[in-house]
């Protein structure tokens, strides 16, 4: 059920978003209420989603998707092959020949896991393999720690997969279905991963609405579609799949003459993903009634804001409710929540904050020697403003750490002053939340 | 070599566009297995090992394909007769 300051997943606005009520097909009568938390929704969503193979390998938080997977095998619910491999890396690959075989491929994994999988990550991509990963983000030893942090994601950052975070247990449902559709557009044909916050989303038990079976299937267009290829030695177009009876050899050398070539293709890919994700997103809600954003960026009381707040992930639900207690207060505060993290959306994000005069950046993850990821991507869109913003990098919740409303409200009051001083100095533009000192 | 492609001519995923027979792996080769036909007895032990399948038997006689050949050695290796010998590639 929706509590104060959730995504309640039916705005879209601030970014041009129709404000009409519409009656989806799918009204949440005809939708089915389930008590699940995040790794379990996700579990259920991959099993609607008509997924011919999984791949699962146990790591905490994420352990619960595969587990539950393999009831819905055991119990003969799903037609999927099961692949208990032996790591991540093994996890990755197999669907990867999965995927490379014509089938719909699905994982999950955590963390360390990621780290193991990255190898294989950039092969999915450069072979245009619609495979679809759930990350459910932990942060990195050491120290050892199996609480949420980002710092997991950004190793994933340039693999060339779309990158997708859910606020909540009911986004993760969605954009799971979502990410299969995205990731197998025509258009796009690339692997896609849905984040969600280690343990705050994974292990926290929501009650959300799930489409029927026959609804998913539809939405999704049936099993997956293949794509046609054209090659010297065959006369016709022929599916880009692994088939003895039309070998192609997928994955082959390409060095100075060719390498740099074949990478334009899937950059064209994943920035065409920009326009297939808010595509999908407004079909998801003509379905079921529920829109996050325009799917790229979720923004909340953005557009007359002077100090915006910048975020990713369910840390966004708390900082929403202090954001809307400051704004009954008569401070015009509002809050961005980046949900397709790659491809990045610059336009939008430079739309939105283009008026703004103070910018916060919430990283939950820190970038050694540098700023945080979040906070470059957002300074390297405004740096084309003429007028631009004060910006400053807050760091917190690393290893789990709780960001609690008082904690978000001690930095409004902060940046409060700094608006009225009109700027940060230089020593101050990295900030850490909740750190003792 | 034909002329270079551009990235619009790439097919998806960069499956290989051409036949992988097309090119000649054995253009890299140092050493040349040359036979010995009339110490040849054509018990096929070298197209046995031959990791490259470049040892070619046409009903009469073994030989080798030197468009695939990458002169490992191998063949002179295991031949039991000792009919194959490795000469070093000269350029012409």
């Amino acid at each position: 059920m929706p509590r104060e300051g959730d995504n309640n997943g039916s705005r879209g606005e601030g970014v041009g978003m129709s404000r009409l009520q519409l009656i989806p097909k799918y009204p949440r009568e005809k939708q089915v209420m389930m008590n699940l938390n995040g790794d379990e929704a996700i579990a259920y969503a991959a099993k609607q989603s008509y997924v011919d193979v999984v791949a699962a390998y146990p790591i905490t938080p994420q352990t619960i998707i595969v587990e539950k997977y393999s009831e819905f095998v055991a119990n003969g619910e799903v037609h999927t092959e099961f692949v208990p491999v032996e790591s991540e890396h093994s996890a990755m690959s197999a669907c990867v020949g999965a995927a490379a075989a014509g089938a719909r491929a699905f994982t999950a994994t955590s963390s360390q896991g990621l780290a193991l999988m990255v190898e294989i990550l950039y092969i999915a991509s450069g072979l245009r393999l619609p495979i679809v990963l759930a990350v459910v983000n932990r942060a990195l030893s050491a120290p050892i720690n199996i609480h949420n942090d980002h710092s997991d994601a950004y190793l994933m950052r340039d693999s060339g997969w779309i990158m997708l975070f859910a606020e909540n247990v009911q986004e993760a449902y969605d954009t799971t279905i979502q990410a299969f559709k995205i990731a197998e557009h025509p258009e796009v044909q690339l692997p896609a991963s849905v984040h969600i916050d280690g343990f705050f989303l994974s292990h926290t038990l929501e009650n959300i609405y799930t489409l029927p079976d026959e609804a998913v299937y539809e939405f999704l267009g049936g099993p997956r579609k293949i794509p046609k290829v054209r090659v010297d030695y065959f006369d016709e177009e022929v599916d880009y799949a692994l088939n003895p009876a039309r070998p192609l050899s997928f994955g082959s050398l390409a060095l100075y003459d060719y390498y740099f070539e074949m990478k334009i293709p899937q950059l064209i890919a994943i920035n065409k993903a920009l326009d297939v994700i808010k595509q999908v997103n407004e079909e998801w809600y003509e379905l079921t009634g529920r829109r996050y954003g325009n799917g790229l960026v979720d923004p909340y009381m953005v557009e007359d804001a002077d100090i915006v707040l910048v975020a990713m992930g369910s840390g966004a639900g708390t900082i929403r409710s202090v954001v809307k207690k400051y704004r009954e207060r008569g401070l015009k505060i509002g809050l961005l929540r980046v949900r397709s993290y790659r491809p990045f959306p610059h336009s939008d994000i430079r739309n939105l904050l283009r008026n703004t005069k103070l910018v916060a950046v919430m990283d939950r993850a820190i970038g050694p020697g540098q700023y945080g990821a979040l906070y470059l991507d957002i300074a390297s869109t405004l740096y084309h403003e003429r007028s631009k913003p004060i910006l400053v990098d807050y760091v917190y919740g690393l290893g789990g750490r709780d960001l609690s409303p008082d904690m978000v409200s001690a930095m409004i009051n902060q940046l409060v002053k700094d608006l009225e001083r009109g700027y940060i100095p230089e020593e101050e533009r990295l900030r850490f939340l909740g750190v003792r000192g | 070599m034909a002329t270079l492609r551009s990235w619009r001519e790439i097919p998806h995923g960069g499956v290989a566009f051409r036949l992988s027979t097309d090119v000649k792996t054995g253009d890299w080769r140092a050493l040349r297995p040359v036979i010995d036909q009339s110490k040849c007895t054509k018990c096929m032990i070298c197209w046995l090992f031959c990791p490259d399948m470049s040892i070619i038997w046409d009903g009469e006689k073994v030989f080798v394909n030197y468009d695939y050949c990458k002169g490992c050695g191998i063949c002179a290796h295991e031949c039991p007769v000792k009919a194959i010998t490795m000469v070093p590639e000269v350029r012409e």
